[in-house]
């Protein structure tokens, strides 16, 4: 075990990927000679060669549908989007193209090995273009898997996994921990599970849900709230889509209550699907509605940043107003 | 043009200098005349008695199913058909200077260049009426063809996606060192897409292996091109992207085969893309959907009529003696008989089996995409009457 910041950790994976498939192909803008505006590939085109590891032209779009095509050709493109808020003119290649390629052609073709890493999310004053959490848009697209890492340990194991899966993989990466979350990263080559969510401290007065960076935050009002005498049981969703129904059911059949936190807009937010399906599983467990503690339905703010974001404060109030309701 | 810097080895000028659309002048490549003559001064291509027969034949097979087929929708058949009449040069004869190895992405009016590869009749109408034997499975509207053992992508609806596919898939092949190259083929409107600007780009910059073939043929459904563009066609782009470009004839069957030899020479020998240009027209409607009497004349598509490339290399084919009359009609009577023998046969077949609406979404269904496959079937269950095609073969599991 090494100790490693998030950023380290997804670099320790791509390399790990390269050397384990020579098909492993990374590019994207910036992430050549450069390495990255964060620096997730460092050194990569150092070690893998510019027909490996190369700049694309400023082009979502382009890099996406590039992907595809590669994917379909049966390499394995690992593509950057620079940023998550720069994803959508790579939409309509993502929704009618990748997610759909297996489908439409009965599985004669697929881009079954594509992986795309985005870095998400807001607390690091981006503003409306650098804050974004577009995952529900993903969420909501058949044949796509989205996930999202919370440290070091688990992005590595979560990315090399997304790489070697054979369904197009939305890799999304919290870039507000990149530096900030350090932890403990075997050396090894290891894979975390894909569609299934971790559960990262056991409770039984409430389940808290989150993703991501997120995670942190209901860590935190789940120390506020154990002070008060509230055991809270801690989920981390990792994948999205397919999301692990299951084990967030099971969890909230025990404690009877159900706190979901994200960082996006709350209207139409993932945490409304996870409500809805978890009310139809659990409606007679339940002792206090399914709460959500998400970003207002404004453009992600920049000098209202911190009153914007569904902090550890509004998650512990929450609890409080679920456990007395 | 990739070794000049242009930031540095820039020429000067002391006057205001405007360069126009007339400033280069893009000429078109054509060998036969209208009437099927050879220029006396043309560059023939080497194609030997047995590929142009083959295409020959292509091109009348092409017409007849597009002729039936276009009959078929009419009569309710099936729901939607796309013909490529006045195209058939450009897709057949592009389609014959390639490998059988080298991909073929196209947009969806190239049939032509799909039967040239060798698929069967059968297999156009397994796919068209969405049967259990359609690779698609049923999935898709008819004419989205798609077959790996032949190399031909499975066609998309959405316009011009498949050109920065196309990129990407010919630096997959670059890379695996396959000596093959990929084809793109697309309109002259899916060019205003943003997609096109995207995949030509890249495939310079990445110094893709491929052949980007326009069919410049005048109409985008109802849009002329004199409304899709301004500039000096399709052609006069490549050079903004530093792409070796081609314009030529796309109603000579001659001129196509070689532009696309040439193109596919310098794609794999340079490692670099290759755009054509094939100045064509749409003598079909757009679709079965579609009635071209909305918006052009009669006599501009008689215009057109008198440049038809079929009869065009007919002429040709007949100057050369390679035609046997007798063996000509016997093959476009064939044709009709097994084209209407094999879609009697396709519309019998069965559809897929419910649960191959799930499968293929992922490598294997999820969760809950197997709750909602049972919550489904239990639901015919008790509604076989509304679910006809399906109730009676639902598996008890």
């Amino acid at each position: 075990m090494i100790k490693m910041n998030m950023l380290q950790a997804i670099n320790d994976a791509l390399v790990t990927a390269m050397n384990d498939d020579e098909k492993v192909m990374v590019f994207g803008e910036d992430v050549g000679h450069f390495g990255g505006v964060f620096r997730a590939t460092s050194n990569l085109q150092q070690k893998f060669g510019k027909g490996r590891c190369f700049n694309t032209p400023l082009t979502e779009q382009g890099i996406i549908g590039f992907a595809n095509g590669l994917a379909s050709q049966g390499s394995v493109p690992v593509a950057e989007i620079q940023f998550g808020d720069y994803i959508f003119p790579a939409f309509d290649q993502i929704i009618n193209e990748t997610a759909k390629f297996r489908y439409r052609s009965g599985g004669q073709f697929t881009c079954g090995t594509l992986t795309i890493r985005t870095p998400y999310g807001g607390g690091i004053a981006g503003g409306l273009y650098h804050s974004q959490s577009p995952e529900a848009f993903f969420a909501h697209i058949p044949g796509m898997k989205v996930v999202i890492p919370r440290n070091p340990y688990q992005a590595k194991g979560l990315l090399l996994a997304s790489i070697r899966d054979d369904n197009p993989v939305l890799f999304m990466e919290p870039k507000r921990l990149y530096r900030a979350s350090v932890g403990e990263v075997p050396e090894e080559d290891y894979e975390l599970p894909l569609g299934k969510a971790d559960v990262v401290k056991e409770g039984e007065h409430i389940t808290l849900l989150a993703w991501g960076a997120q995670v942190d935050v209901i860590e935190k009002a789940a120390e506020m709230a154990e002070k008060d005498g509230i055991s809270c049981e801690i989920i981390d969703l990792r994948s999205i889509l397919p999301w692990d129904a299951h084990t967030v059911s099971e969890s909230v059949k025990k404690t009877g209550r159900l706190i979901i936190n994200h960082e996006a807009p709350q209207t139409g937010g993932f945490a409304s699907e996870i409500s809805a399906t978890v009310q139809e599983r659990c409606f007679l467990y339940l002792e206090s509605p399914i709460t959500r503690v998400c970003g207002l339905d404004t453009p992600y703010p920049l000098a209202h940043e911190k009153e914007y974001m569904p902090d550890h404060l509004k998650t512990y109030e929450a609890i409080k107003r679920c456990v007395n309701y | 043009m990739k070794d000049r810097n242009h930031l540095f080895d820039v020429g000067i000028s002391h006057t205001v200098n405007i360069i126009d659309k007339g400033t280069v002048d893009i000429p078109m490549l054509q060998i036969l005349q209208p009437d099927g003559s050879a220029h006396s001064d043309a560059q023939m291509p080497d194609m030997s008695q047995e590929t142009a027969h083959k295409i020959f034949q292509t091109m009348h097979y092409i017409r007849v199913l597009d002729e039936r087929m276009v009959g078929a929708q009419r009569q309710g058949r099936i729901s939607f058909y796309l013909a490529c009449s006045g195209e058939e040069a450009s897709t057949v004869g592009s389609a014959a200077a390639l490998s059988e190895h080298d991909m073929i992405m196209s947009q969806y009016r190239e049939q032509g260049a799909l039967a040239y590869r060798g698929y069967r009749t059968e297999q156009f109408m397994n796919q068209m009426f969405s049967n259990k034997l359609d690779p698609n499975k049923g999935r898709q509207m008819p004419i989205h063809y798609g077959d790996k053992a032949l190399n031909f992508m499975t066609i998309s609806s959405p316009l011009a996606t498949q050109i920065p596919q196309a990129a990407g898939y010919a630096y997959g092949q670059k890379m695996a060192g396959n000596q093959a190259i990929t084809i793109c083929y697309f309109g002259e409107g899916a060019a205003s897409e943003g997609d096109f600007h995207a995949g030509l780009n890249m495939a310079a910059v990445l110094s893709c292996p491929v052949i980007f073939f326009c069919r410049n043929n005048g109409y985008a459904i109802s849009t002329p091109s004199s409304e899709q563009f301004c500039g000096d066609g399709i052609a006069a782009r490549g050079l903004g992207y530093g792409i070796k470009t081609i314009r030529v004839d796309g109603n000579d069957v001659l001129a196509v085969y070689l532009a696309t030899q040439k193109a596919r020479e310098i794609a794999l020998t340079e490692n670099c893309p290759v755009l054509i240009e094939a100045m064509t027209y749409r003598l079909a409607a757009h679709s079965t959907s579609d009635d071209p009497t909305g918006y052009r004349s009669k006599e501009e598509e008689q215009k057109w009529r008198e440049k038809d490339p079929v009869q065009r290399f007919e002429n040709w084919m007949k100057s050369k003696g390679w035609i046997n009359e007798e063996q000509h009609k016997q093959f476009i009577e064939q044709t009709r008989q097994e084209v209407l023998a094999a879609m009697k046969k396709a519309e019998q077949v069965d559809i897929c089996e419910i649960d191959d609406l799930v499968n293929d979404v992922y490598d294997m269904p999820p969760w809950h995409l197997q709750e909602q496959l049972s919550q489904l079937k239990k639901h015919i269950r008790l509604y076989p009457d509304a679910y006809p095609k399906t109730a009676g073969r639902i598996r008890h599991d």
